[in-house]
């Protein structure tokens, strides 16, 4: 690679880079959606499987998994890259930080986040959730996982350089989650109910904006910490 | 005023100058702390709804002040490492931290103590003690980072920078816990009013605020000075003392 990358072709090439090995890995990546699915069948186990109840529930159960899911599978944002020495070459490259770590980030919710997108509809379906609830909890899942990639890749970067990082990562980000749990699983509730949810739509497209625009800075900050 | 400010941030200054003040915190506290629960708890009068039991706001009010006005300050020192990566900074964060955690969590005891007589039950999830609980994970997740990594210098710019995105966070959480709870149920704790407050309850109040915030300053002085020790152990000036 003789000749300068401008930074839309580096953003282009970082995020292909992490789509192509995440093609190539795809065990790895098929686990946090197992887990997903695996979660939600524990509940109906655990509470009784009364088609009301589990209607009832239905939202927050699946956000919940989701966000579980989402947390299991943050780790692998940096880790690879940080064990073997690429994460370095990104930090040492001559374009801004944070725009490669967003590359980054945008190719983990390509592989993490959006598949739950796909399976989200089965599962409500056996919950038994209203029929009229479901665009909106594909709506918010769709809203609402790209946030939880933004913060844990903070989290991720704090904790990539320790050995026992799982325990932490879970304590740090799990608290940053909960606006995101509340909004996406009263938006679903209210739309279950029959009530209108746009304002917590609303809350959450603020809550994209906001974390697309400032975390990717913290994180690469993050990151330069824990290279050093 | 520089010379002095840069002087205050250096170690052995900071050990000295802290040392000597501390005689003096442990006199003002003692007098502010009697002072605020002679007032609270036998000059004030008992409230006409609550009776006695309200008399434990003396104490869980000002942590829970405490609680929020610390996490800001571990922000600001944190905000301080980053841009000019100053020593006494990062030993002041990371001091602050277990005191922040302790004063969060005698805020959530005491909550929950005050609300068995009145609310009759010791928990209950309403929008402040959610967001107080929230917060307190958000300081054992400060103290767990700084606790897991080895070199204390990289631990307190990781712990920084955990400190300034939790205080962007702060605020978004506590209004989202709030309108939380506002959707699930109605408003069926009666809020302490705190306007009409009157002013032989609220000068109490405001001296146990005082004696809080001086008990913090003496904690810190005191954690800070080991912490001092510890890291600066193998210096030169430390044998000297």
């Amino acid at each position: 690679m003789s000749q300068r990358l401008s930074l839309s072709q580096a953003f282009a090439f970082l995020l292909r880079r992490d789509l192509l090995l995440a093609l190539r890995n795809r065990a790895e990546y098929a686990m946090p959606l197992l887990f997903f699915v695996l979660v939600i069948t524990l509940f109906p186990l655990a509470l009784g499987a009364a088609p009301e109840l589990l209607a009832r529930i239905a939202p927050g159960i699946i956000w919940v998994a989701a966000l579980l899911a989402a947390m299991l599978s943050l780790d692998s944002i940096f880790r690879s890259d940080f064990d073997d020495g690429s994460l370095e070459q990104i930090l040492l490259s001559a374009h801004p930080v944070a725009v490669l770590v967003l590359a980054k980030v945008c190719a983990h919710w390509l592989v993490t986040g959006l598949p739950l997108l796909l399976v989200a509809p089965l599962l409500a379906e056996m919950l038994g959730m209203p029929a009229a609830a479901q665009p909106t909890l594909l709506l918010t899942i769709l809203l609402g996982t790209p946030i939880l990639s933004m913060i844990g890749a903070i989290g991720v970067a704090l904790t990539v350089g320790l050995r026992k990082g799982g325990i932490i990562l879970s304590l740090l980000v799990l608290p940053l989650y909960v606006p995101v749990l509340i909004f996406a699983a009263s938006a679903t509730e209210n739309a279950a109910t029959g009530f209108d949810s746009s304002a917590q739509i609303y809350m959450l497209v603020a809550f994209l904006f906001l974390s697309t625009s400032l975390s990717p800075w913290a994180t690469a900050a993050a990151l330069r910490m824990s290279v050093s | 005023m520089f010379l002095w400010f840069h002087k205050l941030g250096s170690p052995p200054h900071f050990y000295r100058i802290a040392g000597k003040w501390i005689p003096w915190l442990n006199w003002m506290f003692l007098v502010l702390l009697v002072a605020g629960l002679y007032g609270g708890l036998i000059l004030a009068p008992p409230d006409y709804q609550q009776g006695e039991s309200y008399r434990i706001i003396f104490v869980h009010v000002p942590s829970a002040w405490m609680s929020l006005f610390i996490y800001v300050a571990m922000a600001v020192c944190g905000a301080i490492i980053i841009i000019w990566r100053m020593k006494l900074a990062e030993i002041v964060l990371i001091s602050s931290a277990p005191i922040g955690a302790s004063f969060t969590f005698l805020a959530l005891v005491t909550g929950s103590l005050w609300g068995k007589p009145m609310w009759g039950t010791y928990w209950v999830w309403d929008a402040r003690l959610t967001s107080e609980l929230i917060l307190l994970f958000l300081y054992l997740g400060v103290i767990g980072l700084h606790n897991a990594i080895d070199d204390k210098r990289t631990a307190a710019r990781a712990v920084a920078i955990l400190a300034l995105v939790g205080v962007v966070n702060i605020p978004i959480i506590h209004y989202s816990v709030e309108w939380w709870h506002s959707l699930h149920q109605g408003a069926t704790v009666t809020k302490f009013d705190k306007p009409s407050i009157h002013w032989s309850m609220l000068l109490p109040l405001l001296l146990m605020a005082l004696a809080f915030q001086v008990y913090y300053v003496l904690a810190l002085f005191h954690r800070c000075r080991a912490e001092i020790l510890r890291r600066e152990r193998n210096s030169k000036w430390i044998e000297e003392l």
